[in-house]
């Protein structure tokens, strides 16, 4: 296998369900070029390094000519990049300005009021199991929960979701470095339109959820534009939808091939929350982050990567690194110091990491406890088309019904 | 013997005595478990609380976000010790290997840690100090009084000495609605951390929030009423202020009168040791069975041109009882340095300050990132050309990439382009900082004797 050809292999379809060898090609040498000039790294501490350095760019702006990456009509002000394709100083404005609803210190009961909600979403995807003999866990469970509950949270009609279901995904794939940018582009667009309207409804009503708040919010910074308003609520929106799905059925899948484990996690529910962590290292919902520019020459690991070149960061690879994890390939959710960069790591750190660890907290539990006999019907199951935001398109499971 | 022939039976069935019973002695008692030390362990600790979190005293505690009396550490792991809280060490023999208290009671040991710390510097007019109403930070007891004394509601809080301390209690105040006096004999708030460019910015900050900030004063004398109460402060300028409450924040004196006459190098300046930890005795030799971690250590650090540094910081402490107890517990050839880079973080007027390095060996500073007048900015510190600090005000998410610089010894000023970079002191300023070569502390050794079999160096009190 050539080196050359990695990102390519990674980004291939056939690769989907366990890109895993690949990685370990990779980590031979941490930072490897690509023929198309852009360089991967592949190790931990080169990965942390990268994503704590100020010289890379998520700017969109600083691409060079013909690069990858995610579709934006970098053009059009009416459709500005969201807070992630920003550096500081404006990242720092918008992402504060959106934090101001979301945490502490001026929400700091956000996500605890949340709670209810959540169990009681939970209880609603569960309940018309019963009877049933086969349930997707992808379709049934893993993907309403997060859209119901990012809905909630911004306010957005759940009946609108068969709308904006297929706009979300198709901007997702965007951030696929294989796939064209002409669809992502015309999704982002009417995705745009379709939140304009909501906001500008919220603000003559404020119903519920952060939109009409966030729309009044007047941070340090000075408050949102239109636009940003837009282009924020729209990362929330598709962050809800692609990214927590995956972190259920990636942990439903793991505990089915761990039977072990699954069977002590059904009688040690507080196991879940290091079992998750282990999860976020083991199988990433996000496994690389493909799209940072180096602004300057940056010297790391042996390897000059040189000013304009287009980095990918591994995240799923460096969670598997056997320099920082002791037998990487094993999961363990006894597992020590388990500081994986599942949820990135730097100033781009999730915004949404402590609503994703609360809903799949809250919701493994629940489907485990409830769902009896589970067996897996396809191993590996389905795999989604998108590399980057990885998981299980379906994952069917034989059950033998439902408890109370 | 060999000290390293011995380190099997040590671990079995040794005694290590721990002095010091905070963040420190804590640590290193759980690592010495932790690496398989089975023998018997004691902790010796002068108040009666096992080991509590300083960093919320002048903060959570004081807003009342969070109880003094729940600020116990967590604990990692059972260390089966036997605690002796409440009772201060009192003296220390190395030829017989034991530790003294106050009540009498001696502990004999094979290893000693001490992790005594460092204690607030008090008022320097005693009768001044007893007024009520004039308190020090250091302690839970000293977070739990000043809480209450601000929960009264004082119409006025003097706080003496614009240091992190000092700060802190200031932002408290004003985050209270209390009114707030800073007398700082510098020109601005952490002059003496941070440098004057970075200190101005505090400065602005203190203002900004409604503190009478006074720098560039002190405070002569506190005056109280026939009762006994604190009643008025006069400054060197000249004025007076009518105040309730005086905090005292002058920093910190090392527990080390208890090492007096022990032979250890071990003064005002704090424990000194090699960057294994091992305690240097007065004449500089190097002991094998007693160590020293935390606030009261002194050790050379390799990346600062091997100074004897020593840190109140949190983090080193954590690291340094690592190292110690390590290092206490194995063969020679399988010990570790300390070489631990300087990190330390304040929490002040809604603005997370946070600092990786040695700030006040620089010679120059950029702003890196961000923009002084927006107290949100990197600023960078040079000494002799090479990256020797770095200090942050809301930016803390970037120290790490600069400590790597720090170790990598990476060129000063930094040359590259990076995000949010501004237009903010892009040349490299003066940091500022009080002129070094002011004496602060007087010879405290003499050298004595004339052959070689008989020259020694001895302790000598600090003048009065």
């Amino acid at each position: 296998m050539s080196l050359a050809t990695m990102s390519a292999q990674i980004t291939d379809f056939a690769n989907r369900a366990d890109p895993y060898p690949l990685y370990a090609a990779l980590r031979e040498s941490p930072v490897t070029r690509q023929d198309d000039g852009s360089y991967l790294v592949s190790t931990y501490y080169e990965v942390r390094s990268l994503a704590n350095d100020p010289r890379l760019s998520n700017d969109l702006r600083n691409r060079p000519p013909g690069a990858g990456g995610p579709a934006v009509a970098e053009e059009d002000p009416n459709q500005p990049p969201s807070f992630i394709f920003h550096d500081p100083p404006e990242h720092e404005r918008l992402r504060d300005t959106a934090m101001r609803q979301f945490g502490p210190p001026h929400s700091p009961r956000f996500l605890h009021d949340m709670r209810e909600d959540l169990a009681k979403i939970i209880t609603d995807l569960l309940d018309p199991l019963e009877g049933k003999t086969e349930v997707d866990v992808v379709d049934d469970f893993a993907y309403p929960l997060p859209v119901t509950a990012i809905c909630k949270i911004l306010g957005v009609p759940r009946e609108d979701e068969p709308l904006f279901h297929g706009w979300a995904d198709t901007v997702a794939s965007g951030l696929d470095p294989s796939q064209g940018k002409e669809k992502p582009r015309q999704a982002r667009v009417e995705l745009g339109a379709y939140l304009s309207d909501l906001i500008d409804s919220r603000r003559r009503h404020p119903g519920n959820g952060i939109l009409g708040p966030l729309a009044r919010e007047t941070g340090p910074g000075g408050s949102m534009s239109k636009a940003e308003l837009v282009a924020t609520s729209m990362l929330l929106l598709i962050a809800g939808h692609e990214t927590t799905v995956n972190l259920i059925s990636n942990t439903t899948l793991t505990l089915m091939r761990h039977p072990d484990i699954l069977k002590r996690f059904q009688s040690e529910p507080g196991l879940v929350v290091p079992l998750i962590e282990e999860v976020l290292r083991y199988e990433p919902p996000v496994q690389f982050v493909p799209f940072t520019i180096a602004l300057s020459d940056i010297d790391i690991a042996g390897t000059t990567i040189p000013k304009g070149s287009q980095v990918w960061l591994l995240l799923a690879s460096a969670n598997r690194d056997p320099k920082r994890f002791a037998d990487p390939d094993r999961f363990d959710p006894d597992r020590e110091d388990n500081q994986h960069l599942g949820f990135y790591t730097g100033i781009h750190y999730c915004f949404g990491a402590p609503l994703a660890r609360m809903e799949a907290q809250l919701a493994l539990p629940q489907l485990f406890r409830r769902i009896e006999n589970p067996r897996l019907l396809a191993d590996p199951p389905p795999y989604r088309v998108n590399p980057v935001l990885r998981g299980p398109r379906h994952l069917p499971l034989a059950i033998d019904g439902l408890v109370a | 013997m060999s000290a390293d022939g011995d380190v099997k039976a040590l671990r079995r069935k040794g005694r290590i005595v721990v002095v010091g019973a905070s963040l420190a002695g804590l640590r290193a008692a759980e690592t010495l478990r932790d690496q398989g030390f089975t023998g018997s362990l004691t902790l010796v600790g002068d108040e009666p609380y096992e080991p509590y979190d300083r960093p919320p005293l002048s903060k959570q505690v004081l807003l009342g976000l969070e109880c003094a009396e729940d600020t116990a550490l967590p604990r990692t792991r059972d260390i089966d010790a036997e605690w002796r809280l409440g009772v201060a060490a009192a003296g220390l023999d190395r030829a017989a290997k034991d530790v003294r208290l106050v009540n009498g009671d001696t502990l004999p040991y094979d290893r000693l840690l001490i992790t005594t710390g460092t204690k607030a510097r008090p008022w320097f007019h005693p009768e001044e100090a007893a007024l009520d109403g004039v308190f020090v930070l250091r302690t839970r007891d000293d977070s739990a009084r000043l809480f209450r004394k601000l929960a009264a509601g004082p119409r006025r809080v003097l706080v003496i000495g614009a240091g992190f301390t000092g700060s802190e209690i200031a932002s408290v105040c004003r985050e209270r609605d209390v009114e707030v006096t800073v007398a700082e004999r510098a020109p601005a708030p952490l002059v003496g951390a941070l440098g004057e460019v970075v200190a101005t910015v505090a400065a602005r900050l203190q203002r900004d929030h409604g503190v009478d900030l006074r720098c560039g004063v002190s405070v002569t004398a506190l005056e109280g009423d026939p009762a006994g109460r604190l009643r008025r402060a006069h400054l060197s300028d000249g004025s007076a202020i009518d105040v309730d409450v005086a905090v005292v924040c002058l920093g910190a004196l090392r527990n080390t009168e208890w090492l007096a006459g022990s032979g250890l190098a071990a003064g005002p300046r704090g424990v000194a040791c090699d960057a294994g930890c091992r305690v240097f005795d007065a004449n500089g030799i190097v002991t094998d069975d007693i160590y020293a971690a935390g606030d009261v250590a002194r050790c050379p650090h390799p990346l600062f041109g091997y100074q004897f540094l020593s840190l109140e910081h949190w983090g080193n402490a954590v690291e340094q009882a690592r190292i110690a107890a390590h290092n206490m517990l194995c063969a020679s050839t399988d010990r570790r340095p300390h070489l631990w880079v300087p990190m330390f973080w304040s929490v002040q007027f809604g603005v997370n300050i946070k600092s990786v390095g040695v700030p006040t060996l620089g010679d120059q500073l950029v702003v890196a990132q961000g923009a002084l007048d927006e107290a949100r900015f990197v600023a960078v510190y040079g000494y002799r050309g090479r990256v020797i600090a770095a200090a942050s005000f809301d930016a803390g998410k970037w120290l790490g990439f600069y400590q790597q610089q720090i170790e990598a010894g990476a060129p000063f000023p930094p040359d590259y382009a990076l995000v949010d970079r501004r237009t903010d002191t892009l040349q490299p300023v003066d940091p500022a900082f009080p002129d070094p070569h002011l004496p602060t502390h007087e010879p405290t050794v003499t050298v004595t004797g004339h052959s070689p079999t008989e020259r020694r160096v001895q302790f000598v009190a600090p003048h009065a």
